[in-house]
């Protein structure tokens, strides 16, 4: 029994302590700061719900998460078909081309957004050529910008859980709705989509959630016009230091994270989270 | 399979959205040949002096040299630690499993500002006490992404261990073998796609990653990312998208063997 427990914690301990040691005791540093800086008390907090500016960056932040999520669900559930149901040629291209751009940084993607959209990008390039417009469209260093730039972001991610579901789905019962006579469309509407409900929630929360705490992205489509939540802390910490009120954000974030998760962890599988 | 192939309606969504995928990737090439000093389309003539930029400009190769190390020391720890986790939960199950795993994958819920905060608090106290391992030293970065990464090598490896047969690991055990002979002669030999994995993503998130290493570094431990944030944000340097097509030829090309290798070995098995 000794042998055992000690084979246990050997295992995993080290894993435990590290993340408890790296991660969790400077997490409690961060909400210590929430509580003095610059002086003790709760007035970060009540700056949070009070301050015009950081509600207005709260606001902003869930509107631009939920377009994005709702953007990301309706592309990932048409590439996922693609990528569990095709032919075998169409299975693979859709999954490189779900692939490629999960594999590459979130600042090289970013930036080829840039390329495509920003007033000398490829978009207006070729629109002024055509004649079609006379001036740049504001395709980025805007809302739209951050948009399309953390939809892209987040497509693969919400693929895996989707494709996951699609792929659990008995054969059997779709033959059976064939077999009593339902239409393509009626099978896939009233059989083969619902049967997927659990995979689309689980990839609106991990697409909601991972949108949330986004700041590369948007600092960089978004040029500092449209601020998020994120980005709010890493300018509250570097340029007007207000570690208090970063801090404060932050543990915010964090609990809110944590009631949402803590609601819908059926719908959770961790190994959806790298395909 | 064959009974519900995509309709029209389907492939052509899908297309849209691959092609949409593939955009951003394909836009930075032509950009990359630009003969100007600013993010342009090149109109009449190519210029490859952004690649040249890459050469000449000592900085890149530093910040590459330096992101390569960072890589192979975090992903180093992060598959090791993720190992030794995975283990630990398959051969034993313990009874909070689940509340286990959900913890050691905090740093991947959390939002990577909060974790980037938490961490430049991290490193700003190990600063305090040493010259080697903190705030802007490359080993307190990889510590940093270890933290970062170890989330998901834990789900890789988990994902590798559910596919070993028990009985194996209790036939081991029937004859005798004690715990590190199950876990590295019985186990491990069964999950080493799953390691070798877990260690390549390892090492591609710690590549790239940015939002933690912005908040960490400043003038010493300059990440090629960090180099490319910096050339993005203020006026926006061309010489980024030569390395761009640069790592996605890379990315790519790695990601096409790795799908014929993988398809080999579902063949085979």
């Amino acid at each position: 029994m000794i042998a055992k427990s000690s084979g246990k914690l050997l295992l995993l301990a080290p894993l435990l302590l590290f993340l408890g040691l790296a991660y969790v005791v400077p997490f409690l540093g961060i909400v210590r700061w929430s509580f003095t800086l610059p002086e003790p008390g709760i007035g970060q907090y009540r700056a949070v719900f009070s301050d015009p500016l950081v509600q207005s960056v709260f606001l902003r932040t869930l509107r631009i998460c939920l377009v994005v999520t709702a953007a990301s669900l309706l592309a990932a559930y048409a590439i996922a078909y693609v990528w569990v149901r095709g032919t075998r040629l169409q299975r693979m291209l859709a999954e490189f081309c779900i692939l490629v751009p999960f594999w590459i940084s979130v600042l090289t993607r970013a930036f080829g957004w840039l390329a495509l959209l920003s007033n000398r990008g490829l978009i207006n390039t070729w629109l002024e050529a055509a004649g079609i417009t006379s001036e740049p469209l504001a395709l980025a260093r805007n809302e739209l910008g951050v948009i399309i730039g953390m939809t892209h972001f987040l497509i693969p991610f919400a693929v895996f859980p989707i494709a996951s579901a699609m792929r659990s789905i008995d054969e059997r019962v779709l033959l059976a709705a064939r077999g009593m006579g339902a239409s393509r469309s009626r099978i896939f509407w009233t059989v083969f989509v619902p049967l997927t409900s659990g995979g689309l929630i689980g990839a609106a929360l991990i697409v909601f959630v991972f949108a949330l705490g986004f700041f590369v992205t948007p600092a960089i489509l978004g040029g500092g016009r449209s601020v998020m939540v994120a980005e709010l802390v890493y300018l509250r910490i570097f340029q007007s230091p207000d570690w208090g009120l970063g801090a404060a954000i932050s543990v915010i974030l964090v609990l809110f994270i944590g009631v949402l998760l803590a609601m819908m962890r059926r719908f959770i599988k961790p190994a959806h989270l790298v395909g | 399979m064959q009974s519900s192939r995509p309709g029209p309606v389907l492939l052509i969504l899908a297309m849209a959205v691959a092609l949409f995928l593939l955009m951003p990737l394909i836009a930075v090439v032509p950009v990359s040949f630009t003969p100007a000093r600013f993010l342009s389309m090149p109109s009449d003539t190519l210029s490859l002096r952004h690649y040249q930029a890459l050469i000449d400009n000592p900085a890149w190769a530093h910040s590459i040299l330096l992101s390569l190390r960072i890589g192979i020391l975090s992903s180093f720890i992060a598959t090791l630690l993720a190992t030794l986790f995975g283990l630990g939960i398959w051969m034993y199950q313990p009874r909070f499993s689940a509340l286990l795993i959900g913890f050691v994958l905090l740093p991947l819920i959390v939002p990577p500002v909060v974790s980037a905060m938490t961490l430049y608090f991290l490193m700003t106290t190990l600063s305090a006490f040493n010259d080697w391992i903190g705030y802007d030293t490359w080993i307190g970065v990889a510590l940093a992404h270890a933290v970062m990464i170890t989330p998901f090598a834990v789900v890789l490896i988990l994902v590798a261990l559910y596919q070993v047969d028990r009985r194996i690991d209790l036939a081991a055990r029937g004859l005798g073998a004690g715990l590190a002979t199950r876990a590295f002669k019985v186990i491990v030999p069964n999950i080493k796609f799953g390691i070798a994995t877990a260690a390549l993503l390892s090492f591609v998130l710690s590549w790239e990653e940015i939002g933690v290493t912005l908040f960490i570094t400043s003038v010493n431990a300059i990440t090629l990312p960090r180099l490319m944030w910096m050339g993005l944000r203020d006026n926006i340097d061309p010489a980024i998208a030569a390395i761009s097509v640069l790592l996605i030829i890379v990315t790519a090309i790695i990601l096409a063997l790795g799908m014929i290798v993988g398809k080999r070995r579902r063949d085979v098995h």
